[in-house]
């Protein structure tokens, strides 16, 4: 398995607020509101951290799901917020990432 | 020039002066009159400028609905409307106006001007009513037709209305605190020119029991952006719009007020 990389992206703002993360878009102003293991995966997101570290780390450690099909939802996932400009996505590491 | 300098005005929203410079005699008996609450006589040396430059007032009708639109190109700012151009430069905090001689058009601009000037010091224009009530500040944002201005007819004696239409509001000492705006809606007549910290912002929502509940931080910081008054989309500038409001929602309790038109609303204020 190639492993991936994630990163926040630059072009964005967020806050934890309460147990939630708000997102907006610094591109359109759009705002998006992050469940609690997309929450997870943002606050790993350092660009560094191979997403199934991320996984086994922080979703696998605190939430009851099996690891293969943790990896597969939480890249699902990340492919999603990264086609809306909110997380980079690569096969190498990302070292000028915003971290976290 | 000292004759000049007499027609200049010098309006102060939320603590910050900005001095009007125009040649017209009438035009600057206008401001002085739209802003008497929110006038200083002295000023200081490094006070925000704004040259009004009239254009003949027979020339056709400019559309004043169109959309506002706000450019940066390299440091400066600029503002067009069908009726009304204006250049602003905040490294000098100068800027110009193009604009027939009506009082609309000089009340958009500071609308927009006070909008980025809040923003580069934390805080934000909100469509919201705002009142004081035992020296603590309470908003009520909405969009038109929410109930802002019905929220303001019903206030009780004690209550000190900031304005009906737009609040200011901006950190002080470690606290959000509310100006009184000039900005008028419906009822048609400026605020009053005091502040205070604030206490609560409410959501409103008319409905046929009047009733108060909080709002999760995430959903009241969701309303609250969707209520900023804000026309720049320039990333460096919405970027810290986007903290601020975030910043209001996690230390000033935010409440959804459905409410019927009658004076028991204000029960729920304190």
């Amino acid at each position: 398995m190639t492993p991936r990389y994630v990163a926040r992206s630059p072009a964005i703002a967020a806050r934890l607020l309460g147990d939630e993360m708000i997102v907006m878009s610094a591109r359109d102003s759009t705002l998006f509101t992050l469940n609690p293991v997309a929450t997870e995966i943002w606050q790993a997101a350092d660009g560094r951290t191979p997403l199934a570290d991320i996984v086994q780390a922080r979703i696998c450690a605190n939430f009851e799901v099996d690891p293969a099909t943790a990896y597969q939802d939480a890249l699902t996932l990340v492919e999603d917020l990264a086609a809306r400009g909110i997380l980079l996505l690569s096969d190498q590491p990302i070292p000028s990432a915003p971290q976290p | 020039m000292a004759a000049a300098r007499a027609l200049d005005v010098v309006v102060d929203i939320a603590g910050i002066p900005l001095r009007l410079r125009t040649r017209d005699p009438a035009f600057s008996r206008m401001l002085r009159e739209r802003y008497a609450s929110f006038l200083r006589t002295s000023a200081p040396p490094r006070i925000c400028q704004l040259d009004i430059h009239l254009t003949p007032s027979d020339r056709p009708p400019a559309d004043a609905d169109q959309d506002v639109r706000v450019t940066r190109r390299s440091n400066r700012w600029r503002f067009e409307r069908g009726d009304f151009v204006c250049e602003w430069d905040p490294r000098w905090r100068r800027g110009w106006i193009r604009q027939s001689p009506n009082p609309y058009s000089v009340d958009s601009v500071l609308r927009i001007l006070h909008s980025l000037l809040a923003a580069a010091q934390g805080g934000f224009l909100l469509h919201a009513a705002s009142a004081i009530r035992n020296a603590r500040a309470f908003l009520f944002a909405g969009l038109s037709g929410a109930g802002k201005t019905t929220i303001a007819r019903l206030a009780p004696p004690d209550v000190t209305l900031l304005t009906d239409e737009i609040s200011y509001v901006r950190p002080r000492a470690g606290q959000f605190w509310a100006f009184g705006t000039p900005f008028a809606g419906d009822l048609e007549h400026a605020g009053t020119n005091v502040s205070a910290p604030v206490a609560a912002l409410f959501l409103l929502a008319k409905g046929d029991l009047t009733q108060s509940e909080p709002v999760r931080p995430v959903e009241a910081a969701y309303a609250l952006l969707r209520n900023i008054l804000f026309f720049a989309t320039d990333a460096d500038l919405v970027r810290p719009v986007f903290y601020s409001a975030c910043e209001f929602v996690r230390r000033v309790p935010v409440r959804c007020l459905t409410f019927v038109p009658d004076p028991s609303a204000w029960d729920l204020v304190k």
